[in-house]
C-alpha cells in the first residue's frame, strides 16, 4: 500500500459511521398504515423469550396414530430444522414419549401485532408432506382422489435441494418468486420417465403440499435434467419457507395442536434496557482506555470497532429485507459486548507493533507501515483459526439442506440430523465477527491511520505511543 | 537471553518457572475433577429431562414461596415460570424438576399435597408432562465429536503454518492449553454450582475461539523470532523473548476483554438479571484462564517438548557413538 490520500480518513470513518447508525436504525417509509422496511434496524429484531415471550405449543398425534418413540424424537427434530430454517434460534422442544407429546417453545415473530399464538404454531405443526402426482382430479372439498402409489411420481424425499428463487415463471416472459427443487438421483430417473410417457398423451402433474395442491401443469416435453420448479402464489417470504419445509423433510405423521398458551417473559424488557446500557457503557470503557494508551492509533480503532459493531448487528435484523432476523437473548447481547472487548484484538496488536518499531528509531511512515504488516500474520492466523471453528460449529448443528451442513453430513454419519439453533447462531455471529475483525481491524484502520498520518499536526512520534524525541 | 538486543518492557522469565506453572495447573485440573465427583454437575432440564407440573391459576395468587414450598416437599431443586393462556382460560404456570429420572407417583403425591395445602383452590393442577432431555445424549456426542474435528483442523492448519517452529507440537501445546482452558470453565460451573444449561455452551464455545487466538500471537511472534535469529537463540530464550515482547497486547486485550464483562455482571446485578451473571462470570475466568494458559502453560510446555526431543536424539546419538 502506498501513500494514502488526506482525505481517506474522513471517507472511511463517515462510510463506518453511516453504515453502523443505518444498522441500527433501519430505513423505513410509511405510507398510510403501510410501513415498507427497506434496511432493517434494530426495532426488527426478533427478541427471544426471556425477552419478549412468545408461545408454548404442545403437540399430539393425530387420533389414529400411536408413533413410535423414533417417530417421535424424528417428529421433534423436523420442528427444530424448521424452527432454524425460519433464523429463530432460540426455542424449546421437549418430546414426552410416555404421553406422545411434543412440547414447542419460541418467541414471538418481531412484527407480531395481534399476538395470535395459533397461526404461528400451526405452520409449525404441518406434516408438509410434498408429492408430484400424475392428474389432479378432487373430490367436492378440494382433496385429491384417485391416489396410489402408482400416481405418485416424486415425493419430498425425491428432492436433493429446495430454494426460492425470483425468475421468469412461463414463456410469456412473467417474473415472480417461485421454489426450484434440485432432485436427487433417484428422483430425476422417476421424473424423466413420467414426464417422457405423460407428454405424449398431453397428460398432467399435480404438485401438492399436505391437501394443498399448487398447480397441475400440462405436460409438453420430458424433463430429463433433474430439476423441478413449483410455481404458485408465492412472494419471496413464502417461496423461501415452502424451500425450506422441503428440505427440512416432512413430518413422519400429522400432529395435531393440543393446546397453545403465551410464554410470560422470563426476564422482560428492564433486562433487554439494562444490558444494552451495559453494552453502551463497556464500549465507551474500552473507547477510553484506547484512546489513552494507544493515542491516535486506539482512536482509529474505536471507529473500526463501530464499524464491527455495525456489521454485528446488520448480521443479526437481516438488514435486506426478506432475510429472516435471527433471535436476540440476553446471552445474545452479551455476546455482542464481549465481541466489543475482543474486537479491538488486531489494532492492539498493529499498536503494540508501531510502538515498537518506533522506539527502534523508525520514522511515522515507516513505523505505521511495517507495524500493519508485521501484526498481519498473526491477526491472519489468529482469525482464520476461529473461523475454522465456527464454520464447524455451523455446519455441526445448522439446519439440514445447506452446503456447509450437506460438507459435514459424512462426518457424523453415525448421528442423525440433529440441529442446535443457539450453537448454529453462536457459529454464524462468531463468523461474522471474524470476518469484520479482519476487515476493519487490518484495512480500514489502515487506510485511516495512513491517512491520518499525513497531517503535520499528527507527525509526533507521542502520539503513536513512541517516547518523545 | 539478554545477549540478543531485548528492548521491550518486559524482561520475565517464563520458561524458567514453568514447573511452577504446571503444578498450578495440574492442581488446579486435580481440584476440578474432585469437585466433579463430590459435588456432582447441576444440569437444567435441557440436559437431563425432568418433569414440567403445569398448574392453572386465580389472578389473586402470589407464588412468592411456591418454589420453597415444592422444594420442601419433594426434596429437588425446580423453577417455577408463569404463562397466560390464549382466550378466556385461565392462567398458567409450570413447575420444571430437572431429573434424570420422571417424577415418582410419590413425589407428585407430595407435591400436590403441598400445593393444596398452602394454597388451596387457587391453584389447580392442569398436567404432569415427563419430558426427555432436549440436548440429549445424541447431542453431546455430537458435540464431543465437533470438538475433535475442531482440535484436528487446528492442529493440521497449525503444524502447516507454524513449520518453521516444528508445527505438530505447537499445534499439540496449543490444543492442551485450550482443553485446560476448557476444564477451568467447566470447573467454574461446577465449583459456583451453576446450572448447566445453554449459557455453558455458550461459554465454552467462547474460549474454544479466544483461547486458540491468543496463543497463536505468541507462536506468531516465535515465528518471526526464528525467521530472525535462526538457531543462533535457544528455544528457551526464543519462547521467552517472544511471550514477553507479546505480554502488553496479551494483558490489554484481556483488560478490555473482562473489563466489558465485569461491566455486564455489575450491570446484570444491579438490575436484578442474575441469570446473566452465570454467562459473563465463568467468561471472565475463561479469559483469564485463556490469558494465563497461552503465556505460561502453551510456551513452556513446546520448549519443554523440543528439549525432550532433543535430549531423545543426543542420546541416541551417544548410544550410536558407543
Amino acid at each position: 500500500m502506498k501513500r494514502v490520500g488526506k482525505p481517506v480518513f474522513f471517507i472511511v470513518a463517515i462510510l463506518i459511521i453511516a453504515f453502523t447508525v443505518l444498522a441500527f436504525t433501519g430505513i423505513t417509509t410509511t405510507y398510510g398504515d403501510n410501513t415498507n422496511v427497506i434496511v432493517k434496524g434494530g426495532s426488527d429484531i426478533r427478541w427471544g423469550i426471556d425477552i419478549r415471550g412468545g408461545v408454548e405449543a404442545i403437540f399430539s398425534p393425530a387420533e389414529d396414530i400411536d408413533p413410535s418413540e423414533e417417530q417421535m424424537e424424528s417428529a421433534a427434530e423436523v420442528m427444530r430444522q424448521r424452527l432454524i430454517a425460519m433464523n429463530v434460534t432460540d426455542y424449546e422442544v421437549f418430546v414426552d414419549t410416555m404421553a406422545d407429546r411434543i412440547i414447542v417453545r419460541f418467541p414471538w415473530n418481531s412484527n407480531e401485532k395481534d399476538f395470535d399464538p395459533s397461526a404461528a404454531v400451526e405452520e409449525l405443526g404441518d406434516t408438509a408432506v410434498l408429492t408430484f402426482r400424475e392428474g389432479n382430479e378432487t373430490d367436492d372439498e378440494g382433496k385429491p382422489t384417485g391416489v396410489t402409489k402408482d400416481t405418485v411420481v416424486l415425493e419430498g424425499k425425491d428432492v436433493k435441494e429446495a430454494a426460492g428463487v425470483y425468475g421468469q415463471l412461463d414463456s410469456n416472459g412473467g417474473a415472480g418468486w417461485y421454489v426450484s427443487l434440485e432432485l436427487n438421483e433417484s428422483g430425476k430417473k422417476a421424473f424423466a420417465d413420467a414426464t417422457a410417457r405423460l407428454s405424449k398423451e398431453n397428460g398432467t402433474i399435480s404438485i401438492w403440499l399436505d391437501d394443498y395442491c399448487f398447480s397441475a401443469p400440462t405436460v409438453n416435453t420430458a424433463i430429463t435434467d433433474g430439476k423441478a420448479m413449483i410455481t404458485g402464489d408465492f412472494d419471496q417470504e413464502g417461496a423461501t419457507a415452502l424451500a425450506n419445509k422441503i428440505n427440512g423433510g416432512a413430518l413422519p405423521f400429522s400432529l395435531d395442536v393440543e393446546t397453545y398458551s403465551v410464554i410470560t417473559p422470563t426476564l422482560g424488557e428492564g433486562a433487554k434496557t439494562a444490558m444494552i446500557n451495559a453494552g453502551i457503557i463497556a464500549f465507551i470503557i474500552v473507547a477510553l482506555f484506547m484512546c489513552a494508551y494507544y493515542r491516535l492509533p486506539g482512536f482509529v480503532a474505536v471507529i473500526a470497532l463501530t464499524g464491527q459493531v455495525g456489521v454485528s448487528i446488520a448480521a443479526l435484523t437481516g438488514f435486506f429485507p426478506g432475510i429472516n432476523s435471527f433471535t436476540l437473548t440476553v446471552p445474545g447481547i452479551a455476546g455482542i459486548i464481549l465481541a466489543v472487548g475482543m474486537g479491538v484484538d488486531a489494532n492492539v496488536i498493529t499498536a503494540e507493533r508501531i510502538k515498537e518499531e518506533l522506539n527502534v528509531g523508525k520514522s511515522i511512515d515507516g513505523a505505521v507501515e511495517s507495524g500493519f504488516s508485521n501484526a498481519f500474520s498473526a491477526i491472519l492466523d489468529g482469525n482464520i483459526t476461529t473461523a475454522i471453528i465456527a464454520l464447524i460449529l455451523m455446519g455441526t448443528f445448522g439446519a439440514t439442506g445447506t452446503l456447509l451442513s450437506d460438507l459435514f453430513k459424512p462426518l457424523y454419519f453415525m448421528f442423525g440430523a440433529s440441529a442446535e439453533g443457539t450453537i448454529y447462531s453462536f457459529g454464524y455471529t462468531l463468523l461474522v465477527g471474524v470476518v469484520a475483525n479482519l476487515f476493519f481491524g487490518t484495512v480500514a484502520s489502515r487506510l485511516m491511520l495512513k491517512s491520518l498520518s499525513r497531517f503535520k499536526i499528527f507527525r509526533k512520534p507521542a502520539l503513536y505511543g513512541g517516547k518523545k524525541a | 537471553m539478554n545477549s540478543i538486543t531485548n528492548n521491550c518492557k518486559f524482561n520475565i522469565d517464563f520458561i524458567g518457572k514453568k514447573k511452577i506453572f504446571f503444578i498450578i495447573s495440574a492442581s488446579l485440573m486435580a481440584i476440578i475433577l474432585i469437585c466433579t465427583a463430590v459435588f456432582g454437575v447441576k444440569l437444567n432440564i435441557n440436559f437431563r429431562g425432568g418433569s414440567i407440573v403445569s398448574y392453572s391459576y386465580t389472578d389473586e395468587a402470589k407464588f412468592d414461596e411456591l418454589e420453597a414450598v415444592v422444594e420442601e416437599a419433594i426434596g429437588k431443586d425446580v423453577t417455577i415460570s408463569t404463562k397466560q393462556s390464549f382466550g378466556d382460560n385461565p392462567d398458567e404456570l409450570d413447575i420444571t424438576i430437572a431429573d434424570k429420572e420422571s417424577l415418582s407417583a410419590e413425589e407428585q403425591v407430595a407435591l400436590e399435597d403441598a400445593v393444596s395445602k398452602k394454597y388451596g383452590k387457587q391453584l389447580t393442577l392442569l398436567s404432569v408432562t415427563n419430558v426427555q432431555p432436549s440436548i440429549g445424549s445424541e447431542f453431546l456426542g455430537k458435540s464431543m465429536l465437533a470438538v475433535f474435528y475442531a482440535c484436528v483442523i487446528l492442529i493440521v492448519y497449525v503444524a502447516i503454518r507454524f513449520k518453521k517452529i516444528s508445527g505438530w507440537s505447537a499445534g499439540i501445546t496449543s490444543i492442551i492449553a485450550l482443553l485446560h482452558d476448557l476444564l477451568i470453565v467447566f470447573g467454574t460451573f461446577v465449583i459456583f454450582r451453576i446450572e448447566l444449561d445453554y449459557n455453558f455452551i455458550a461459554v465454552l464455545l467462547t474460549i474454544l475461539g479466544y483461547s486458540v487466538n491468543d496463543t497463536i500471537v505468541i507462536y506468531d511472534r516465535a515465528r518471526e523470532n526464528k525467521r530472525h535469529y535462526g538457531n543462533k537463540m535457544s528455544d528457551k530464550d526464543l519462547f521467552n523473548l517472544s511471550i514477553n515482547q507479546s505480554l502488553s497486547r496479551s494483558i490489554n486485550t484481556s483488560v478490555t476483554t473482562i473489563a466489558t464483562m465485569l461491566v455486564v455482571c455489575l450491570v446484570a446485578y444491579f438490575a436484578n438479571v442474575q441469570s446473566i451473571i452465570s454467562f459473563a462470570f465463568p467468561i471472565i475466568i475463561g479469559m483469564i484462564s485463556g490469558v494465563y494458559s497461552t503465556v505460561c502453560i502453551a510456551g513452556p510446555l513446546w520448549v519443554t517438548w523440543q528439549d525432550f526431543k532433543a535430549n531423545k536424539h543426543r542420546k541416541g546419538s551417544k548410544k550410536n557413538s558407543k
